[in-house]
Order: C-alpha cells, then sequence, then structure tokens
C-alpha cells in the first residue's frame, strides 16, 4: 500500500508507541532489578545501578539450581511429549480412518478439564507412588498436559508433506518406522522444532503443577519466583532481580525461535 | 522413482491407506491414546469417589458416605454461582479484548513502517513471560496504589492514584491477562494477514474501495479460520486460569475475583474440604465438557482430516 509521508510517520508512531506499552512493564522489572531496595519503590528513570538486589536474592535461594529444574524438567516433558506424539499423528496424517476425526478432537478437549479439579487425586496418586517433588513426576505431568496440543500440531505439519513422497519410499520396500524415521521426520523437521519450542515454553512458565507437586528438590523457576512474593511483595528490588531471572532464559530463547515458534502456533489456520 | 509414484495412483494409494494395514498402525498410535485415556479417567473417576463422600484432611471424624450433600452444599452457596459468572467474565473479557485488538494490530504490524521487526520482538515479548511473574510485576511495579508506575503518572497530572485490586478487581485481572494474551493473538493474526493475497488487496483499492472497506470485506474475511484458532487455544487456557488470581487477589476482595478454578483449590486446599472441593471438581469438569462440545463442533467443521 501507498502513503504518504505524514501517513508512514504516523504509522511508524503508532507501532512504536504501542509496543513500548505492551514492553513498558518488562523493561520496568529489569530496571527495577538493578536499583537498591531504596530506590526502587520510587518509580523514577535515573538511579544508580547496582547489583545488590541480584546478589541477595543469589544469596537467600540457589538460582541455578532452580534453573537447572526448569530446564530438565521442561526438555525431558517435551522429548517425552514428541516421542509419544510423533507415531501417533504419523498415523492419524496418513492412514486416517473414520474414528481419526474423533480421536484427535476427544485428545483436544481433555485439555480443557481444569488441572485443579484433579488436583487432589493427582496429589495423592503422586504421593503413594513416591514421585511427589521428583523431576520425574513433573515431566510425567507436563508430557501429558501437553500431549493432546503436540499431536494437533504435529499432525497439522505432517499433513502439509505431500503423501507421493512417503508412498514412493513404501514402494522401495521401507517398513512402517523406516518411512517415518528417515522420510518423514526430515521432512517435517521445522515442524517438530516449533511444536517443541510451544512444548518447551509452556512448560517453562506452568504454575499450577510445579507449584502443588513440588516443594524443595525438584522445584523450578516458577516455584523461586514464588517464594519471593506474598511475605516480602514491597521489596521491589529482590522481587524485580528474581523475576527477571526467572523469566530472560525463556524470552531471550523466545525471541530467537520467533520465526520458527510462529509456525507452529497458527495450528494449520494458515494456508 | 517418478513412474513408481504415478504408477501407484490415487485409486491404489487410497486402497493401502484403509485397507488390511490399520492393524499395524495400532500399535504406534495406541499408547498416546492409552496414557491420555489413562491421564483423563483415573483422576475423574477419584474425583468422583471423593465427591459423594465426606472427606475433609484436618477433622478425621467426617468420614463415610455423603451422597449428594457435596453437590447440594456446593449449589446452594451463592459463592459457587458469584465464581462461575466470574470465569465467563473473565474468559469472555479476554477473549473480546485479544481477538479485537489483535486483528487490528495484526493489520498495523503487517503494514511497512521504520524498525517494525523489532516492535514487532517487543509486542510479543509478554508471551513468553511466566503467568506468576506477570501477575507480580502488574501487581506491585505497575499497579500498586503508593509506590506503582501508574499511580505515579495519575499524580504527576493530578488525578489521585487508584487502588486497581479494591476498586475494579475482576477488571484489572481482565486487563492483566489480556496484556498476557495479546501478543498471541497479534502472531497468530498477524501471520494469517501475511499470507493474504497483496494483489487482491491491491484490486480492492484501485476499484475505490477504501482501507475501511477493504478491511471489512477482505481482511476480516481472510483471517475467520485464524481467529477461530484464537479463540479455541486461548479458551482451553483462560478456563483454567489460576496464578494471576492467586498472586494478586488470592480471589478476593470477597470473591469478587474468585473463578471456579480458585473456588475448587480454596475448597479442597485451604479448608481442607477434600469433598467439597471434588464435587466443585466434577462440576467444573462438566462445564469444560459442555464447552468443549462447542467449541469442538466449531473446529470440526476447520479440520480437514
Amino acid at each position: 500500500m501507498r502513503h504518504t509521508l505524514g501517513g508512514k510517520i504516523g504509522l511508524a508512531v503508532l507501532g512504536w508507541g504501542i509496543a513500548v506499552v505492551m514492553f513498558f512493564p518488562i523493561f520496568w522489572m529489569v530496571l527495577t532489578g538493578f536499583k537498591s531496595e531504596l530506590q526502587a519503590v520510587n518509580p523514577s528513570l535515573f538511579f544508580h545501578p547496582t547489583l545488590s538486589s541480584y546478589a541477595d536474592v543469589q544469596s537467600r535461594a540457589n538460582y541455578f539450581a532452580f534453573a537447572l529444574n526448569s530446564v530438565v524438567i521442561s526438555v525431558g516433558g517435551t522429548l517425552l511429549a514428541l516421542l509419544f506424539a510423533i507415531p501417533a499423528a504419523y498415523v492419524m496424517a496418513f492412514f486416517p480412518t473414520h474414528r481419526t476425526r474423533g480421536t484427535l478432537l476427544w485428545m483436544l478437549s481433555t485439555k480443557m478439564l481444569p488441572p485443579v479439579g484433579v488436583l487432589v487425586p493427582i496429589y495423592l496418586l503422586m504421593r503413594s507412588t513416591g514421585l511427589l517433588d521428583t523431576r520425574t513426576g513433573l515431566i510425567i505431568i507436563y508430557m501429558l498436559m501437553n500431549l493432546p496440543i503436540v499431536v494437533w500440531m504435529l499432525f497439522t505439519f505432517f499433513k502439509e508433506v505431500p503423501r507421493d513422497i512417503l508412498e514412493a519410499g513404501r514402494m522401495d520396500g521401507a517398513g512402517r518406522m523406516d518411512e517415518l524415521r528417515h522420510v518423514l521426520l526430515p521432512l517435517s523437521l521445522p515442524g517438530v522444532a516449533s511444536t517443541g519450542l510451544l512444548s518447551l515454553i509452556l512448560c517453562w512458565n506452568e504454575a499450577f503443577w510445579s507449584l502443588n507437586l513440588t516443594s524443595s528438590r525438584a522445584a523450578p523457576l516458577t516455584a523461586f519466583i514464588a517464594s519471593f512474593s506474598s511475605p516480602e511483595g514491597l521489596f521491589f528490588g529482590k522481587l524485580s532481580a528474581a523475576s527477571t531471572l526467572a523469566v530472560a532464559p525463556i524470552l531471550i530463547f523466545g525471541w530467537l525461535s520467533q520465526r520458527q515458534l510462529v509456525r507452529g502456533l497458527t495450528f494449520g489456520a494458515v494456508k | 522413482m517418478l513412474q513408481a509414484v504415478q504408477a501407484s495412483g490415487p485409486a491404489s494409494s487410497s486402497k493401502s491407506r484403509r485397507g488390511g494395514r490399520s492393524g499395524m498402525t495400532m500399535p504406534l498410535i495406541a499408547p498416546s491414546v492409552v496414557i491420555l485415556l489413562i491421564w483423563s479417567i483415573v483422576p475423574l473417576v477419584m474425583t468422583l469417589w471423593f465427591s459423594f463422600r465426606h472427606y475433609n484432611l484436618v477433622d478425621p471424624t467426617q468420614t463415610g458416605f455423603a451422597g449428594f450433600d457435596n453437590y447440594v452444599y456446593l449449589l446452594t452457596d451463592p459463592d459457587f454461582w458469584a465464581s462461575l459468572i466470574n470465569t465467563l467474565i473473565l474468559v469472555g473479557g479476554v477473549l473480546l479484548v485479544t481477538v479485537c485488538a489483535g486483528t487490528l494490530l495484526a493489520v498495523l504490524y503487517d503494514t511497512e513502517f521504520f524498525g517494525r521487526s523489532i516492535a514487532r520482538l517487543l509486542v510479543i515479548a509478554p508471551f513468553f513471560v511466566m503467568p506468576t511473574v506477570s501477575a507480580l510485576i502488574w501487581k506491585n511495579l505497575m499497579l500498586h496504589p503508593i509506590y506503582g508506575v501508574l499511580s505515579a503518572l495519575f499524580r504527576d497530572v493530578g488525578l489521585s492514584p487508584i487502588d486497581w485490586f479494591s476498586r475494579a478487581p475482576l477488571l484489572t485481572i481482565v486487563g492483566i491477562v489480556s496484556w498476557e494474551w495479546l501478543p498471541f493473538a497479534i502472531l497468530i493474526l498477524l501471520t494469517a494477514v501475511q499470507s493474504l493475497d497483496h494483489e487482491q488487496r491491491e484490486a480492492a483499492r484501485m476499484d475505490g474501495a477504501g482501507p475501511v472497506a477493504s478491511f471489512f470485506y477482505i481482511t476480516l474475511p481472510h483471517l475467520r479460520r485464524a481467529i477461530g484458532v484464537v479463540i479455541m487455544i486461548e479458551t482451553i487456557f483462560l478456563l483454567t486460569i489460576f496464578a494471576e488470581i492467586d498472586v494478586t487477589t488470592a480471589g478476593g476482595p470477597g470473591v469478587a475475583t474468585t473463578n471456579l478454578a480458585f473456588l475448587i483449590y480454596a475448597r479442597a486446599l485451604l479448608q481442607f474440604d477434600v469433598g467439597g472441593g471434588s464435587a466443585g471438581g466434577v462440576i467444573a469438569i462438566i462445564l469444560a465438557n459442555i464447552v468443549a462440545f462447542f467449541l469442538v463442533r466449531s473446529i470440526a467443521r476447520n479440520l480437514e482430516v
């Protein structure tokens, strides 16, 4: 579309204005993390930067232990979900039966059950199997939590792969698993990657199961940040430093992978 | 190779797809179906069982079969109905804001302007922030009645700061959650706008269609499917919002910001009434299924299998 110079400047101002407003809370969080507690309660752009809040946070809770738990649980849950979902999505995309559509929709509907409705039974089951407050326990929960969405996204990606290519491989005598591993996966690797990315982000940010099913050993960053919330809510500096530490890894990761991620997010809505 | 593809033809390929091979596909799909079945049924059955029992974690004298007591207690509790309405307002409000603003902003960020790609990165950033952290930032750094940035701005222009969480609690939560989900709507709708045929829009412009007309008659119909996806995915997550409420208001003041998820949590884990909480869980599951039924029916039309 053609625009006058004035129109162009107006668009840039509007686009940037909204971007700045949307990003401001995050910017302010990072900024406040570098303030001393005394400066933090004074909403001003000008201050003497200090690392004292970060030092306080680290001395109170070992950030790296929480971060390691977050990484292990998110990656573990995502890989496990992909392991279960890839064969299932493959079958649904290439060998559909009259039940396929129903199965896919049913899987999605399990995602709508409020986790809080089944918290007590899950808690009791985890306790009796010794999985409470373990990374394994959360990995299993996260895998189950994301499986429907992962299956669905992979399904839409696999459907884009031309059937002819797979069938050509079959003519050459490739078995089902060979076909999946050597033909389909390489072809749809970008789709699998963006599915994995979304699952990673959802696991990293999940705050219901992680808060209720872990206490110390397996606690991820959501628990780390929760420990800085209520009783000391007014220590803005420490709160901001801890928040920045919890968000920074996934935010940078998300920014770097946004192009890839967007492909997956559309869930086949864009043709 | 190419000849083999052509030789196989459509008829034989569809035969091999449907015919005798379905037995061989079972081992591939069964694991996912089985674990999801267990995941959705075992806790459900246990919840159902607890919901018909007197079961309080701190009062061991309460045992035995309760009949429908837990349900009657819950359904006659005005808090339950309030939480139901709050849930609807929360889901509906956030959907309204994110879909409307998301569509307009997707069109905005589709047009070329200076530094657009960086502006886009800034806009989508909230999507990556964990709900607990967004709630904490908004509650303390932004909206705090004394030390918050917004309060400082209010004072600068001569207004008195507002204590958002006591004056307009539910609306404030809708605002925070909308901030979290707007980037998601923009991302999906932007991708959909980009796939729009630019020649078509150009042709419409030549025919004298203004930007408003071309938005309503070309862009919006093109976005239908993408908007459907936004609504469905967001609804799945919005129905079970928990962290934002827990961190900011803990359901209060009174029950002003208690949604169904938080009500069950409060019953089961704060009041230790497992029976009552489970009854709430069963009702939440029934409601989720009603919503799921309508949502799934509308996506089923868009789903090509």
